[in-house]
């Protein structure tokens, strides 16, 4: 049990926040947001902006992975297509004489639709399949995406191999043409698209697809259609990714095909099950460990070993083993990922200072 | 109300239900009952939409419904638990109950995305008429929040029934709700499942196999013995029939 946990309503008690400590612990991090673009260095900052668009596309595969609990493999795909998309939409947009000021308007939206399009037409073998077999139907979905982008008949509007440069967005004549200034757009982003895929699971419809997950024949005998939910979830989780997608192309100068291959796909569901599935932190915790984890083993291996270009090639290898082992220990060690440690920190807050543990 | 004529059903050689045809009176609990693998269960999926019949229909208040899917049926006020409890185990009691409203709520993707106006004030109207007309109806308040899998059986069983309570049901079918359990839970649900039929007005199509309780509660009884229907009536016809009594000494000798 909770203590301290007094409701008095019934809307108090639908909150997502529902308890002092975490109540802290989102302002912090909100707060901490807030502060970064001021006073953190450049570095800090483009490590910031990946955490920031890899928590948007985390958050759209758990919608699909940990709540609905459709594998998917091949998500990169969608990040793809809002990177591609929305520079190839600027661009559209130009040429029809859009104002810059309000072309992010259309062009993100637009991003992201066309990956939830997308997202409608991969989804559908998930209608029959399931499991591992889903996993590689999403997989080959990855690869004919890349294939498609370096097509040499699509390359105007691709730029084959060799990528597209991107465009720096104009909000209302804000040109956003420094990463600083990128990282507060990633930043609301984030925050605004945890927020509201949480909201989901405060109705029917984020509670259909749990449902699904765990037990779709009892789901349909609720009224839940399969074949509806089962594919809205593949939307709004590719859509996700495509405003991902459209936050990388604002932060890097270039987009090229090989950013969006089965690695990244990879590093999405790795970052979910490090964070925990079909927890709301599970994404935001996951991307940390993925993304700051091999920062840090960069400092550390450069504090012990020095700079030299020796050490350095020593080092590259070394961390990647590192890194594996960690992702290897979470599996292993707390299968729920990182939202089962944060719960049982909650739990003590909670509790103390009347018991322990 | 609840009208099924002639169904015949096979899987490859076995024929699991071979001619079944009744009539479940509006707001009267019907028995079905029939040893094992006498097509119980069968004749509920049919009923709900798992199983397509060879032939025959189903229909509901004079609509025929047999080409309909489960989640459709469901729209129309069928609901169900099943013999192996079919809860989503990874969730609390209150959203497994929530679930049954599902057809009743109107939110879509996008108000529930800004969880404004509509959607919030839909979520919590749900809540209190939850707690009030399932929750307290049940005596399950202490274990709202808790998850579905530190629940002991009796209790997941009520669950199910709160679940299904929950889609505010025109017709109710419960399979076996009281299989493997103590008498005390029995006469718990026993009392229960009538107040559904006093309060709601409920039609229920009761299977089980506690002949005490079949003949309690229930208003008539249908038999199936190896998927062919061999008595109907109220419980003390079916009670002296020969078939049914050579039914169930031939499955105890
Ligand atoms: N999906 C299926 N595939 C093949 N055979 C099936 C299937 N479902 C049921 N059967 C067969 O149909 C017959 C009737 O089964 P059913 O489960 O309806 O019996 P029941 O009356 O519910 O029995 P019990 O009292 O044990 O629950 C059995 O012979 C069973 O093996
Ligand atoms: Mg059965």
């Amino acid at each position: 049990m909770i203590n301290g946990n007094l409701k008095a309503t019934y809307a108090a008690d639908e909150k997502i926040v529902d308890n002092r400590y975490k109540f802290s612990f989102v302002w912090g991090l909100a707060v901490l947001a807030a502060l970064l673009p001021i006073f953190a260095n450049d570095y800090v900052i483009l490590v910031a902006c990946q955490v920031g668009i890899m928590v948007v596309a985390v958050v759209g595969l758990n919608v699909l992975t940990g709540y609905t609990g459709l594998m998917s493999l091949g998500h990169a795909a969608f990040v793809a297509i809002g990177a591609y998309g929305v520079t190839i939409l600027h661009h559209a947009a130009s040429a029809l004489s859009i104002p810059e000021g309000i072309q992010p308007f259309l062009t993100i939206p637009g991003a992201m639709a066309l990956a939830a399009v997308i997202g409608l037409i991969v989804g559908l073998p998930s209608l029959r399949v399931k499991g591992v077999y889903l996993a590689v139907a999403t997989l080959s979905a990855n690869f004919i995406i890349i294939f498609l982008i370096e097509l040499d008949a699509l390359a105007p509007w691709t730029g084959g191999k060799t990528g597209l440069t991107t465009v720096d967005p104009s909000i209302f004549g804000w040109v956003l043409d420094t990463q600083r200034e990128v990282f507060i757009l990633i930043a609301v982003m984030a925050f605004s698209t945890v927020l509201l895929v949480q909201n989901l699971f405060r109705t029917r419809v984020g509670r259909a697809f749990i449902a699904i997950r765990e037990r779709d024949y009892s789901a349909e005998i609720l009224g839940i259609s399969l074949l509806r939910y089962k594919l809205t979830s593949f939307a709004i989780s590719a859509a996700c990714c495509g405003l991902a997608g459209a936050l990388m192309a604002y932060f890097y100068a270039r987009v090229l095909p090989e950013q969006f291959e089965l690695l990244l796909s990879l590093q999405l569901v790795a970052a979910l099950i490090v964070g925990g599935m079909g927890r709301t932190m599970g994404p935001v915790f996951g991307v940390l460990v993925i993304v700051l984890s091999p920062e840090l083993l960069k400092v550390i291996l450069s504090a012990i070993a020095g700079d030299s270009i020796e050490a350095a090639q020593f080092r590259a290898p070394l961390q990647e083993i590192i890194f594996g082992l960690l992702i290897i220990g979470f599996i292993m060690f707390e299968p729920l990922g990182m939202t089962q440690i944060s719960d049982r920190v909650f739990r003590a807050l909670n509790r103390w200072p009347f018991a322990r543990g | 109300m609840l009208k099924v004529e002639d169904i015949q059903l096979s899987f490859g050689g076995v024929r699991a239900l071979q001619g079944v045809s009744f009539e479940a009176a509006h707001g009267e609990i019907t028995g079905i009952i029939g040893p094992n693998g006498a097509g119980k269960t069968s004749l509920f999926n049919v009923i709900s939409g798992f199983y397509k019949p060879d032939t025959g229909t189903v229909t509901v208040e004079g609509q025929d419904i047999s080409g309909l899917k489960p989640d459709a049926r469901a729209a129309l006020g069928i609901a169900r638990t099943f013999q192996n409890i079919a809860l989503f185990r990874g969730m609390t009691v209150l959203d497994n109950i929530k679930l049954g409203c599902h057809t009743r709520l109107n939110a879509n993707v996008w108000s529930a995305l800004g969880y404004f106006g509509s959607a919030q004030k839909e979520e919590l109207e749900l809540r209190r008429d939850l707690e009030e007309r399932v929750i307290d109806f049940l005596e399950i308040d202490h274990v709202r929040k808790a998850p579905i899998t530190a629940l002991p059986y009796g209790l997941q069983k009520r669950v199910e029934l709160g679940r299904a309570l929950a889609m505010k049901p025109k017709i109710l079918l419960l399979d076996e709700p009281v299989a493997g359990m103590n008498r005390e839970e029995t006469a718990d649900m026993a009392r229960f499942i009538l107040d559904v039929q006093e309060q709601f007005g409920t039609t229920i199509l009761l299977v089980e196999h506690d002949m005490h309780m079949v003949m309690d509660i229930c208003s008539r009884v249908v038999v199936l013995n190896f998927g062919q229907q061999i008595a109907q009536g109220t419980p003390q016809e079916v009670a002296q029939s020969k078939e049914v009594i050579d039914a169930y000494l031939g499955q105890a000798a």
